[in-house]
């Protein structure tokens, strides 16, 4: 039998320049740390170290934040809204000019294909920065009262899994709404939060306006407990994410927090079967699954259950595992060691609680950190696998029988993130859309995203909305607030 | 047996029970496949296979038996100046032009390339039964091994499922074992995915050795996502029967870019077993100079320009 095999198709690493090491970026410029020192960032896909960035102070911080607070007295404030824009519109211009650039660095400091890189994470965050530079102009129009004002100075802290999007989800709304921002990119993937800090220098963006600190932990809790900081944005987990609550209730900073979720993917009986199945594929499979949002539970109605299974086992046996930096790859490398192991623990968890575990055939690369497109049978709402985030490719596949056994099932979790249903009935759409209990609801398709479109949870996912008219009400003070 | 019997509502109840296809996600699915980077090794290979599976087409008013003749060499024989290009899958024709056909096949080596007629009154399937049945067997009469013939839309789009069913039971039966049959769908008249699925597992259900998306004389053509759902109904009916239906996409497909994604298409869909001149045909003219070019630019490393391909 013939065989269509791909040959290789790589992205070609020529047009990023990595730096054997980076400072901080304070007040428009790159500045060595204040006794801070230096840890490694590697491509996961192969452990290679790429850079070695700076772990950011207290210190480091506290000149940050003078430096946000200084920008935002003396120039930023003083700006219009038009004035703002402009800036916004030439930052969202030059991240499309050097897509390409933003696209592969991301790739290989985070793990994701570049497919996705290129079609979603880069696309998506320059046209964050496009909506929110229409906004900056248009505010008193947002209804959100006359004249709304922004909090000064917001400390944001963005996760590894989209670590441009993320920032861009942060950064934009905050400088449409007039704040100044110090923000720390993830530990493991600090590269494209620093090339983002030379467009802003290309950009010309007053000093001073965006900060950005590399750093673990550590650096984070030192933003967070800053008396300078007017706002903290977070998008994390759920652990991190309580801590912070904790840290912030006894101060006046304005908090809004984007946390974990277990989303339900709900197919009916009626659904479009096969796009059904590129809808579960994308939910829990897209971006390997590290996915706040995605569809990590799979709600199926028990008759159709077996036909299901065949064909998704059919289609994940189809999924391209492999170097994230070739055009054909669909599911890359896991970002990181740590994450690797709590995939595993939870899949053993999975496994010792009785379910049952499938994953295709699939050649994993020797070096690097890799985890197959799995899905378990047989789990129970009491199991592990079921209740916790493993914000990893894994699916737990739970039937149910009836419509209101589904949205009790789903809504059966201490998230409310996001939520999925498939079926053919519009009426469904819109009664399941009011039942379920998430910040998200997706019907007939999963993980579409668009700056216009409020995101955010409900519950133990979080407090506030990113992204549209919703999405700027958490960086500004007026009548609503 | 799929099908309990061939009335109205046994076709009808046959096809309801079929999954329907959502549109954004069936385009959003083809959209991507369209994202396969196929380079080097496996883009030559990709060329070679697509021409083998062209089905290479000349269907004017205006054709005449020299123009045919000069068809028939090229699918011998595509590129003169290289042996190792392999022949076509088929060359098709209007029924007069069978007979022009098969002779000058068989008289220039190549013998093992099948004559395909396009009947049923093509392109509109516009005429009685009778002349329909009569055109059919007036192409096999003339040498074709396959007939691509087209469904009544009017009958399908008003519903009048049995009437389509017959038709295509009918025409199987003349064909029996001496031709191969290709239903054509004629999906841009179709519209909706949901139609064009249904009317694919009828014109299964009814014989069809092959479903083929259009004559070629109306647009939208053969698009991705509705080859797509196509290879979707051929992979399901295969699970449910465990016979292989081939697809034909004709219409549109003039690159060696639109070819290639047609082969990921059913590489990612189907699967590799239809990546087969006996499963999988393209219905083209043009395609085959620009599949020409791009191999040798493959081989040689340059373009080498439209001149250096033959025109017919």
């Amino acid at each position: 039998m013939m065989k269509f095999e791909y040959a290789p198709a790589p992205e070609s690493t020529a047009i990023v320049s990595i730096q054997s090491e980076y400072n901080l970026f304070i007040d428009g410029k790159f500045v060595p740390s204040k006794g801070g020192k230096r840890f490694e960032t590697i491509n996961p896909a192969n452990e290679k170290v790429l850079s070695r960035v700076t772990q950011a102070t207290a210190s480091d911080v506290d000149k940050a934040v003078k430096a946000a607070s200084e920008a935002y007295r003396k120039t930023w404030s003083k700006l219009t809204g038009a004035q703002r824009g402009k800036y916004l519109f030439r930052i969202a211009r030059i991240l499309q000019e050097r897509a390409r650039e933003f696209a592969v660095l991301e790739s290989m400091d985070n793990g994701k294909p570049i497919r996705e890189t290129r079609d979603t994470d880069i696309p998506l965050a320059a046209a964050h920065f496009f909506y929110h530079a229409g906004w900056a102009d248009k505010l008193d129009y947002a209804g959100l009262g006359k004249n709304p004002k922004p909090h000064g100075v917001v400390g944001q802290i963005i996760p590894w899994n989209f670590p441009m999007l993320m920032l861009a989800w942060k950064v934009a709304p905050a400088l449409a709404t007039g704040n100044t921002v110090v923000l720390k990119p993830a530990e493991t993937t600090p590269l494209t939060a620093l090339l983002f800090a030379e467009v802003c220098q290309q950009a010309d963006l007053p000093k001073g306006v965006v900060n950005i600190l590399t750093g673990d932990g550590a650096t984070g809790a030192a933003i967070v407990n800053h008396p300078g900081i007017n706002k903290i944005a977070f998008t994390g987990s759920t652990e991190v994410g309580k801590i912070i609550a904790k840290s912030v209730a006894s101060s006046k900073k304005a908090l809004t927090l984007e946390l974990g979720g277990k989303g339900a993917n709900i197919i009916f009986e009626d659904a479009p079967i096969d796009e059904t199945v590129e809808g579960i594929i994308n939910g829990i499979y897209f971006n390997q699954g590290h996915v706040c949002c995605a569809g990590s539970r799979l709600l199926v109605q028990e008759n159709i259950k077996e036909e299901l299974l065949e064909k998704l086992k059919r289609r994940m046996s189809m999924i391209r595992v492999g170097d994230p930096l070739d055009k054909n790859t669909d599911l890359g490398a896991i970002n990181s060691q740590a994450q690797l192991m709590k995939i595993r623990e939870l899949s053993e968890s999975g496994d010792a609680e009785g379910a049952e575990r499938w994953s295709p055939q699939c050649e994993l690369p020797e070096k690097g950190f890799w985890f197959p497109p799995t899905f378990f049978t047989g789990v129970s709402q009491a199991h592990r696998i079921a209740r916790e985030e493993i914000f990893g490719p894994v699916l737990s596949v739970i039937s149910f029988r009836t419509p209101s056994e589904a949205i009790e099932k789903a809504n059966n979790t201490p998230f409310g993130l996001s939520a999925g249903i498939w079926t053919d009935k519009g009426s469904r759409i819109l009664w399941g859309a009011q039942q379920l209990k998430a910040g998200v609801i997706w019907a007939n398709t999963f993980n579409k995203f668009d700056p216009a479109s409020p995101f955010g949870g409900y519950k133990e996912s979080g407090w506030g909305r990113e992204g549209g008219r919703h999405g700027l009400s958490a960086y500004l003070k007026g009548d609503f607030s | 047996m799929l099908l309990t019997d061939s009335s109205e509502s046994s076709i009808k109840s046959f096809l309801k029970n079929l999954s329907p296809v959502d549109q954004v996600g069936a385009d959003s699915r083809a959209a991507m496949l369209a994202t396969r980077s196929i380079k080097t090794s496996s883009k030559l290979w990709a060329i070679e296979t697509a021409i083998a599976m062209i089905d290479l087409t000349t269907l004017e008013g205006a054709d005449t038996p020299g123009k045919v003749a000069a068809l028939c060499t090229k699918a011998v024989r595509p590129d003169p100046s290289d042996s190792s290009v392999p022949h076509v899958g088929a060359v098709c024709v209007y029924n007069d032009m069978v007979k022009i056909a098969r002779e000058h096949l068989d008289n220039n080596g190549g013998k093992e390339i099948p004559v395909a007629a396009v009947s049923t009154a093509f392109p509109s399937g516009r005429a009685s039964l009778d002349v329909k049945k009569r055109d059919t067997e007036d192409a096999i009469a003339s040498g074709a091994t396959e007939i691509d013939m087209v469904i009544d839309r009017g009958a399908f789009l008003s519903g009048n499922l049995e009437k389509v069913f017959t038709e295509i039971v009918c025409i199987k039966e003349i064909c029996g074992e001496r031709a191969h049959l290709k239903v054509i769908l004629e999906t841009g008249e179709l519209v909706t995915y949901d139609n064009v699925r249904k009317a694919s597992f009828l014109a299964m259900a009814a014989g069809a050795d092959f479903i083929k998306t259009s004559t070629g004389k109306v647009t939208p053509a053969a698009t991705a996502p509705v080859v797509l759902v196509m290879l979707e109904a051929v992979r399901d009916y295969f699970a449910m029967t465990g016979k292989r239906i081939g697809v034909k996409p004709a219409g549109g497909i003039r690159t060696t870019k639109d070819a290639i994604k047609q082969l990921v298409l059913v590489n990612e869909t189907a699967g590799p077993d239809w990546l087969d001149p006996k499963l999988f045909r393209i219905g083209a003219s043009a395609l085959l100079n620009d599949l020409l070019m791009q191999r040798m630019k493959m081989k040689s490393g340059q373009y080498s320009g439209r001149n250096y391909v033959t025109l017919d």
